[in-house]
């Protein structure tokens, strides 16, 4: 172990994951990833929901073997759960069975502290997150922020030397987060615990812009970490804040820019080009509508900033990304420089009644979405235009698990009946041309 | 109330038996027929020592009762630990849950009643001269009753443990003892205390068979209610009848009163749901103790001594495992898997051939031709008693469904009801049908279905207090109403419930035609036509290869009728109409 990995809290080294399911192609989760996380530090891992970064937490905190590379705490190689590392988690993960005093001994009961002692820290560290008088109370009482206190007042009793955080406030309303992330800043910049460093895994913009000292962009299928950038903004933050908003800016335009490489100037006047095994993400057609409708108003142009577009439409980047994406795709918008502009086509499209919209929405989605077009084929070439869903399912399970392919299909059935391209039976499963041609 | 526990184990996705299911199917047939012959050698030369005198004084009365209520709680806590035991064993283990699953839903519907003229002999002979013996054979005749569903209902809560708090034990460090007792076991309550729950239902109902059965022409009498009961039907003493009937219904209440409810009040705690939910059980005697200063002292000793079991140190603490270890046990645990394969299928192999060169030996074709005949009539009549008790219970249930005060007083009572063994009921019946000189094959049916309709009300009951009150308004909104407002409202929603109820109702009616399809009256016999009344004629006149060719037969019946029509209709319940 040379001098530079023990200098660091945690070190990731080349981790890969991926899932291998029977004989399938393995679905790759993360790819290379290296990073490390060094004394004093808070550091936020953000990225699109469904890019790796819970699973790249869960290997930071020995739960999951990696396919490849390793992660070293304090030098030492992570193979299962060690002390010194705690977790706070998305859904909370209380014992619903147990009272918050009991949720927040279980850890210490795991190392075998007497009775008595462990007591006595579990009530301060209740104390301290602010939890008093709760004590007896069963989680399902509480409210979610009063929940995810107790789930930080037992990741903090285990006196840890670096707290890892799981989307840890996306489960709670506006104002309760705000409120919890400041009382955490507190505990950390009083120094009222014994942390040396704090991973927060979030795919919130802001959110990680007022918490962290550097910010980790993730950028996914598979996870890679796609750029880096240190906040050195002064506590506390004000979203408002000019610097603030720069930002925030910076990452909007970060996290949207497509890596082109060479082509660059000719890529951006073309339509983004899929294969076969894309993952639909779940987007509403009537979302994709409301975007264009938004984005054609006579104040917007046709253009609009993405974080303003965030905004105005109350959907966060988590959100937001799926849409925009797949207005691209579709050719009714592009994306740059943290810019939305529509193109004709979407223009035409906001425009349109009804009918003329799923007009074009058919011909967009045969022309740019190679699945619908290789449904439509298939099912052309069936003498009575219908096939059972399980021969599409068997091919996506190519590249998918069989669940990511049962989504994505479902995704596809979806658009398919707003085109009323085909038409779908739930009861027989059975997919069928609308108008055999 | 959640009423409605998932029947089945498997996956609905194949509704129709796979290979594991048959391979356990002709696994547990040929296990009946080796025991059936060890059976017969063993009951010929065998001595069963002084008959155990029954008195019909009420005197006797209440500590036969108490043996019999001992019985039962022996029963209760062997079946505990099967379910602990294999229950985890299955979730834990890919290869285990492969056989134990399927093996177990077999065990599940097949009628066990069937057994007890095996299990009986083979348990004296394991303890000679000893009460020991017919006590064993009872207390696994009511463990054979109820094992199997709190077994299922373990292992699937096992799996639906979410996996962050899996996550979160492991990260904080719990070993698998704490883990077991802190996260696994308080996971499965709700389920494991429900099951426990049928289990003791359907419980009474053995424990009150299999405390007199006559085996090769000979009676066994374990001192308790059953053989009271039986005994009096021996001496036509109308009035101990009745003493007994009313001494069951006491039991039956203390036991509701003092376990059932108290614990179903207490489960409360363990629900994951993390939301408060509005109807809670309740319950006076959880309330005293929550209440009461000294029983505070006593909770406290117990949460010391809890305290001390979950944290108790089997091991020294663990040090970081190194992968190799790890990788080398995976190569061992190849090669075991595969000797085990290899030996399954010889043993399937053995135990089909086993199966038709016995029944073969001694049974002729046209024997086996007619058992499936009398199969098919019990089946039959099985069949008409469903239709008859849904007619009648389906709209009683959703009557009192839709109104949220009755059924907080029906529900119980139909609980109440369903936990009394019918078979107690059965000498009343008998006696009108010895009266009126009646067709005795039409009027002991309904015998068969008496003590198992209940779960058809209660499951009709749970199911229409779901049926949201939106879908109620929107339907009287647009006046829909009479037979439309069934077909299209109430009936899809109480579907899946109804669907389990009939299946339980079914399953327990196989079960009951074994003691009620033939009946003692005064010393003379009464047989109805049926494949109940052949196997257990076959089994007084001590003819093994008979008995196990009715109970092959009626078990190949029970799993057909199961996996052909109950469970593809369970599947489009759960499929079609769920509210969510």
């Amino acid at each position: 172990m040379n001098k530079h990995e023990v200098s660091s809290i945690i070190h990731v080294s080349h981790v890969s994951k991926s899932f291998q399911k029977g004989k399938k192609q393995p679905l790759k989760v993360i790819e290379n990833i290296n990073f490390e996380i060094k004394p004093g530090e808070i550091v936020a891992l953000l990225g699109k929901s469904g890019c790796g970064k819970s699973t790249l937490l869960r290997i930071m905190a020995g739960l999951i073997e990696p396919s490849e590379g390793e992660v070293f705490y304090r030098g030492h190689k992570i193979s299962e759960p060690v002390q010194g590392i705690s977790m706070v988690f998305q859904s909370f993960a209380l014992m619903p069975w147990l009272t918050v005093l009991q949720n927040v001994e279980l850890g210490l009961e795991a190392q075998g502290i007497s009775i008595h002692e462990r007591r006595k820290r579990a009530l301060r560290a209740i104390d301290t997150i602010g939890l008093d008088g709760f004590e007896s109370a069963f989680p399902k009482e509480l409210s979610g922020g009063m929940r995810q206190r107790v789930g930080f007042a037992r990741a903090l009793v285990v006196n840890p030397d670096i707290l890892l955080m799981d989307e840890p406030f996306s489960a709670l309303d506006v104002l309760t987060s705000e409120n919890l992330r400041g009382d955490l800043l507190d505990l950390w910049y009083t120094k009222k615990t014994r942390l040396n460093g704090i991973l927060l895994v979030t795919h919130d913009i802001d959110e990680a812009v007022e918490m962290a000292d550097r910010i980790i962009i993730f950028h996914n299928n598979p996870g890679t970490i796609k750029a880096e950038l240190a906040v050195d903004l002064p506590h506390p933050r004000h979203s408002q804040s000019k610097e603030f908003r720069q930002i925030v800016d910076k990452i909007y335009t970060l996290m949207t820019t497509r890596e082109l490489g060479k082509g660059f100037a000719a890529a951006r006047m073309q339509p983004r080009a899929i294969g076969l095994g894309y993952r639909l993400p779940d987007v509403q057609t009537s979302d994709l509508a409301g975007i264009l409708e938004t984005l054609n108003e006579p104040e917007n142009k046709g253009r609009m900033d993405l974080p303003e577009l965030s905004e105005k439409v109350f959907l966060d980047g988590d959100d937001l990304f799926p849409l925009t994406e797949v207005l691209e795709i579709l050719n009714f918008a592009r994306v740059s420089q943290g810019d939305i502009t529509m193109t004709p086509e979407g223009i035409t499209f906001a425009n349109a009644d009804m009918l003329e919209r799923k007009k074009l929405f058919s011909k967009h989605i045969l022309r740019y979405i190679p699945l619908a077009k290789h449904i439509c084929d298939l099912l052309d070439q069936e003498s009575k235009h219908s096939l059972s869903e399980e021969i599409f399912l068997k091919e996506l399970e190519e590249y998918f698990t069989e669940q990511e392919a049962e989504r994505v299909l479902t995704v596809m059935i979806g658009w398919g009946r707003y085109a009323e391209l085909f038409a779908y039976d739930f009861n027989s499963g059975v997919l069928s041309l609308e108008n055999p041609g | 109330m959640r009423l409605r526990k998932s029947v089945f184990a498997t996956n609905y996705r194949h509704a129709y038996p796979n290979l594991w299911d048959i391979a356990a199917l002709v696994v547990v047939l040929a296990i009946i027929v080796v025991l059936a012959i060890a059976a017969k050698q063993m009951s010929s030369p065998f001595d069963l020592g002084e008959p155990i005198a029954i008195h019909l004084s009420t005197l006797y009365l209440p500590d036969y009762a108490l043996r019999t209520v001992m019985r039962m709680f022996i029963a209760m806590g062997v079946s505990l630990l099967i379910t602990f035991i294999f229950g985890t064993w299955a979730a834990k283990s890919r290869h285990a849950e492969r056989i134990i699953i399927p093996t177990v839903d077999i065990l599940q519907s097949v009628p066990i009643l069937g057994f007890l003229s095996i299990s009986v002999p083979t348990f004296i002979g394991l303890f000679p001269k000893s009460m020991l013996g017919p006590e064993c054979a009872a207390i696994f005749a009511i463990v054979t009753s109820q094992a199997w569903n709190m077994l299922l209902g373990f292992y699937q809560s096992l799996k639906m443990v979410p996996s962050d708090l899996k996550d979160a034990s492991r990260l904080f460090h719990l070993n698998a003892w704490q883990r077991f007792w802190r996260v696994e076991v308080p996971m499965t309550i709700p389920s494991l205390l429900w099951n426990m729950m049928l289990s003791m239902s359907a419980g009474w109902f053995f424990v009150v068979a299999s405390e007199a059965i006559s085996v090769a022409n000979q009676s066994i009498m374990l001192p308790g209610i059953g053989s009271y009961i039986a005994v009096a039907i021996e001496h036509s003493d109308m009035q101990a009848i009745f003493y007994a009937i009313a001494m069951m219904l006491g039991v039956i209440m203390l036991y509701d009163q003092l376990l059932f409810r108290p614990l179903m009040a207490w489960s409360e705690k363990f629900r994951t749901d993390l939301e408060p939910n509005d109807h809670m059980a309740e319950s006076w005697v959880v309330d005293m103790f929550r209440q009461g200063k000294w029983f505070e002292r006593i909770g406290y000793f117990l949460a010391i001594l809890r305290d001390i079991v979950i944290n108790i140190r089997l091991a020294p603490r663990r040090e970081l495992s190194s992968n190799s270890v790890l990788k080398k046990s995976n190569k061992i645990l190849f090669v075991l898997t595969w000797v085990c394969h290899v030996a399954i299928y010889l043993a399937i192999f053995m135990a089909l051939g086993l199966l038709v060169k016995f029944i073969a030996q001694q049974t002729s074709l046209k024997e086996v031709f007619m058992v499936i005949g009398l199969g098919l009539v019990t089946a039959i009549k099985i069949l008409v008693l469903i239709i008859i008790c849904s007619v009648i219970w389906i709209p009683i249930g959703v009557w009192v469904g839709l109104r949220p005060k009755a059924a907080a007083i029906i529900q119980p009572i139909a609980q109440f009801f369903a936990a009394f063994p019918a078979n107690l009921l059965y000498p009343i019946v008998v006696i009108s049908i010895v009266h009126y000189h009646a067709n005795i094959t039409i009027w002991t049916a309904p015998l068969m279905i008496l003590g198992t309709q209940w779960y058809i009300l209660f499951n009709v009951i749970a199911g229409t207090t779901t049926l949201p009150k939106e879908l109620l308004m929107a339907a009287k909104l647009f006046r829909v109403r009479g037979w439309l407002k069934w077909r299209a409202v109430i009936l899809p929603v109480i579907f899946p419930y109804y669907i389990t109820g009939a299946v339980a109702a079914a399953g327990g009616a196989w079960n009951a035609s074994i003691v009620a399809e033939v009946f003692n009256w005064g010393g003379q016999t009464f047989h109805a036509i049926g494949l109940g009344a052949y196997i257990s004629e076959m089994t007084r006149a001590g003819k093994p290869a008979q008995e196990a060719l009715g109970i092959v037969v009626m078990c190949l019946l029970v799993v057909i009728i199961n996996r052909l029509i109950w469970k593809p209709l369970y599947a489009l319940a759960e499929e079609r109409f769920h509210v969510e």
